[in-house]
């Protein structure tokens, strides 16, 4: 199960960055995130895949394609990107670069080896609940009102940079 | 049961396709998308290493991995608005456009 | 403590300042002037009122009227020294309280005639009233750090007023003048104040009689004289006679009188007020406070006072009877009458049998005070009433005028009355105060006192020549033909009239001595009769040369003396070139020598420096500036380097 998400996403998240068609990169974003959500099923969050769903690609998503058929016509049409072989290879030297650190890392530490997933138990709806609400410690409120003021302040910061501008005099 | 390892490389790879599609997109949308990829890639980070240290109990990195979701919505959806207006602006959505923003 | 209303002396013109200042530019004109004007009428009221309770109240035990303190409170704790403010009222101070308020009064009244409908009236009348506050303060200082404080205050407020008329380049000279000048004597008082309160632990003054404190006021650190002789003898003195320097400054001694004759570029009301009755008399008022201590701890310094104050009158007197402008002969005679107050405060000798205070030697302390006084009052009418002329002619020039006495009927009549006054003649008020004067001067010595002799006969000569310069002698028919001068307007004569009603009667209705003398004590004035006869002769000898010179339509004498004595002439008119000296000092001195080489420091070495490091980071940002591509990939690349080049670096290291 594992491998066929780990294929569903890694396949398609190449496929997000080199085709040239940006509604494509889009569709294959989402397929990306189902992989991802599936990850999630698969670690036993259901809680956190569903969220997944619903505002990534539920939300997200659908935000993106609006913006692409604002963008314009020419957009909409499928816009053809011309991409550069050399900053092709730069990217492709700074990723393979970066993944070697990466890896690097993995390897020297021991406790990658030292365990194997156990296999979880679904975490209940409630004690996310009052995880999410609690003040105590390991519980979340401050956090999570925070994340509501600050997705105000983003809704009114969205709306005033996206206003059109009245016509000057 | 798979190894916890393959959640990391899986996570790890996911996340240099986003930086490879950061870099070398030139499209303004484009770029965002690849910064969505970058950031599943962590998210999966998140709730693999919280699977793997709290068996059972503690939520750590589950709620990380939540609110990352609705900070990234909230980012998505401001780097949208701007995108927008900078296209109104400047009747292009690539990236060279605003350079002249710079200073 | 009955006495606790007074702080609205100190309020109200505050008050009309802020609102004046503020919301004056909205106001008509009238508003703001009855505004000025309302306030200042309480705050006469209310002096007047205080003076009536603190005179008519007992005396102590002692004899002496009670030195009352209202409020005090400490501002600046500094370790062992106080800053205080508050308010203290003793016989010196609710005199001038009267003073300043009965003439700060009249010229607000006057200005409505003389400044009518001219820019910026509302400004005007906001500035009349800081000044006020700031004299007013000055006079109930509780000690000389307050007094410094509202002496700074009544400097910048002469300041803004002679700069009235700021599109005239004369003025803005004058004022900066007048500015920089007392500034530079106020310098010597600040270091006077501070070597006195260093030594003795206090900023207060030293009292002649018991002190009554308010409630809630803080008591005064007493000044610890003992500890400031051990130091050494000579600190009293010398922190004295810095502050006799600031003072000088302020009050126009020679050599640092030049800024008062300039000082006539702002309003004539003005004049009236700051630069004749209140404002150049803060110096006189300065020793007179510190009288105790000068008296007691420096009485051979006291001699440079007389010194400066002789000389002082003398040049003054001099240049007076040469000059054509009417306000600048005012204001020479303004010098040499303050010298007089000087000089009189000068002469004062160490008391008989012991006694440190003693109204008999002192006669001089209260023959200051009384001049103060009545000067105040007939220099104040005086320089109104040469505003009524320079309002009706036009023009500050004598060759203007003459004859205007058919014309200008009431200016005249209080004109000459204070004239006469001012020449000393009985029973006028300046007659007994400047004859307590002389008196004191012939106890001190018979050289000085002659000399004073001499000069207030000169007084009366270019008092004279002035009032006939401008009401009789050569009529400049020509300019009068094609625009009569006509007499002023009711505000403007009523505030003459009043002045010169005080000036006829103040002289002989009351007796000054018993309200302010050196000791506090009750002094009967009683006239040395010879000296009183001696010195009207003299003055009517010379008023009736004056007449002689200068009254016919043609002035042949004058005329003669002029070929005879044209550089004597020249250089009187020119005020034997003190201007000139000044200039010489500080252009090629100071500027050549000291400023110079320092403006050649500061351009070259400090501004070398300060450009380097402007030059130096405007050179490394242009250097860097290309890396700010605007690319955001570029970044986010470069970003990633560093991250993995740190992270490869920590590899290597743990």
């Amino acid at each position: 199960m594992f491998c066929i998400l780990a294929f569903i996403i890694l396949g398609s998240a190449v496929m997000c960055v080199t085709t040239k068609k940006i509604m494509r990169a889009a569709t294959f974003l989402l397929f990306v995130l189902f992989g991802v959500a599936g990850l999630y099923f698969l670690l036993d969050y259901t809680y956190l895949a569903a969220a997944q769903i619903s505002i990534y690609a539920g939300g997200i998503t659908m935000m993106y394609i609006f913006a692409i058929q604002l963008v314009g016509k020419r957009t909409l049409q499928g816009m053809v990107e011309r991409l550069r072989g050399c900053r092709i290879i730069g990217g492709m030297i700074v990723s393979v670069i970066g993944l070697a650190t990466v890896v690097l890392v993995f390897l020297k530490n021991s406790f990658i080896t030292s365990s194997a997933l156990t296999d979880g138990e679904e975490v209940p709806m409630d004690v996310i609940g009052n995880a999410l609400l609690g003040s105590d410690k390991y519980q979340y409120v401050l956090p999570f009102e925070f994340i509501s003021v600050f997705l105000l302040a983003c809704i009114i910061g969205g709306i005033i940079v996206a206003r059109k501008e009245k016509e000057t005099k | 049961m798979v190894p916890v390892e393959f959640y990391f490389v899986l996570s790890a790879l996911l996340f240099f396709i986003g930086v490879f599609g950061f870099v070398t997109r030139r499209n303004l949308i484009a770029m965002l998308i690849s910064i969505e990829l970058v950031l599943n890639a962590v998210d999966i980070n998140f709730a693999a290493f919280n699977r793997m240290l709290f068996p059972d109990g503690q939520l750590e990195g589950f709620f990380m991995s939540l609110f990352s979701i609705g900070v990234s919505a909230a980012e998505s959806a401001v780097a949208i608005a701007i995108i927008i207006n900078v296209y109104r602006n400047f009747h292009s959505d690539q990236v060279n456009s605003i350079e002249n923003m710079k200073y | 403590m009955e006495y606790s209303y007074v702080f609205l002396i100190l309020l109200l013109p505050f008050l009309s300042f802020i609102v004046l200042g503020l919301a004056g530019m909205k106001m008509p004109h009238k508003t703001a002037g009855l505004i000025g004007t309302l306030s200042l009428g309480i705050v006469t009221a209310l002096s007047y009122y205080t003076a009536f309770c603190y005179f008519t109240a007992e005396r102590g035990v002692d004899g002496t009227f009670a030195t009352m303190v209202p409020y005090n409170f400490t501002w600046l704790p500094l370790g062992v020294l106080n800053f205080d403010l508050g308010i203290m009222l003793d016989p010196i101070s609710v005199m001038m309280l009267i003073v300043i308020s009965t003439v700060s009064l009249m010229v607000h009244i006057y200005s409505f005639g003389y400044m009518h409908g001219e820019k910026g009236f509302q400004r005007y009348y906001a500035y009349l009233s800081l000044f006020t506050m700031s004299m007013l303060g000055l006079v109930v200082a509780t000690n000389i750090f307050q007094m410094y404080l509202f002496w700074e205050l009544v400097g910048v407020s002469s300041y803004l007023l002679i700069g009235f008329y700021y599109p005239l380049h004369a003025a803005v000279a004058a004022s900066k003048k007048a500015f920089i000048v007392t500034r530079f004597a106020d310098m010597f008082f600040l270091i006077g104040i501070l070597i006195f309160g260093f030594y003795t632990g206090s900023f207060s003054f030293s009292f002649a009689g018991n002190v009554v404190m308010g409630d809630g006021a803080t008591p005064f650190i007493p000044v610890d004289v003992v500890r400031a002789v051990a130091a050494g003898g000579f600190i009293i003195p010398t922190a004295l006679v810095l502050m006799f320097i600031g003072g000088a400054g302020k009050s126009a001694m020679f050599p640092l009188h030049i800024w008062l004759p300039d000082a006539m570029e702002g309003p004539t009301p003005v004049s009236a007020l700051i630069h004749a009755a209140t404002m150049v008399v803060a110096g006189v008022f300065q020793i007179a406070r510190l009288f105790p201590l000068w008296i007691e701890y420096a009485p051979g310094q006291m001699s440079i006072v007389v010194y400066v104050g002789v000389f002082t009158a003398f040049y003054a007197a001099a240049v007076a009877c040469a000059q054509s402008d009417i306000k600048r002969v005012l204001a020479f005679s303004t010098i040499s009458q303050i010298a007089f107050m000087m000089v009189a405060l000068g002469v004062c000798l160490p008391g008989h049998d012991g006694a440190v205070l003693d109204n008999h030697a002192q006669l001089g302390y209260m023959a200051s005070m009384f001049h103060l006084f009545t000067h105040a009052m007939f220099k104040a009418c005086l320089f109104l009433g040469a505003g009524c002329i320079i309002h009706a002619v036009h023009s500050n020039e004598m060759s203007t005028m003459g004859g205007l006495r058919k014309y200008m009927p009431i200016t005249h009549i209080t004109f000459l009355i204070s004239c006469i006054a001012i020449s000393g003649i009985p029973p006028f008020s300046g007659f007994f105060s400047k004859d307590e004067i002389i008196t004191a001067c012939f106890a001190y010595s018979p050289v000085v006192g002659w000399i004073m002799t001499a000069i207030a006969a000169m007084t009366a000569f270019y008092m004279f020549r002035l009032y006939y310069g401008i009401f009789w002698g050569t009529e400049n028919k020509e300019l009068h033909e094609h625009h009569t001068p006509h007499e002023a307007p009711l505000t403007m004569t009523i505030p003459l009239i009043i002045l010169s009603v005080i000036t006829l009667t103040c002289g002989w209705i009351v007796n000054f001595g018993s309200f302010v003398s050196a000791s506090g004590l009750d002094y009967e004035i009683h006239l040395d009769k010879q000296i009183a006869i001696t010195s009207t002769v003299i003055a009517l000898i010379s008023i009736a040369l004056a007449t002689y010179i200068y009254k016919g339509e043609k002035q042949p004498i004058a005329d003669i003396l002029y070929k005879r004595f044209p550089k004597l002439h020249r250089a009187a008119y020119k005020r034997f070139y003190m201007d000139e000296v000044w200039m010489f000092i500080t252009h090629k001195v100071i500027f050549r020598l000291v400023s110079t080489p320092i403006a050649w420091f500061d351009r070259h070495v400090v501004d070398g420096t300060f450009d380097f490091i402007a030059w130096g980071s405007n050179a490394a940002g242009e250097t860097i500036r290309p890396w700010q591509s605007g690319d955001v990939r570029q970044y986010a690349v470069w970003f990633l380097t560093g991250t993995v080049a740190l992270t490869l670096v920590l590899l290597c290291l743990l």
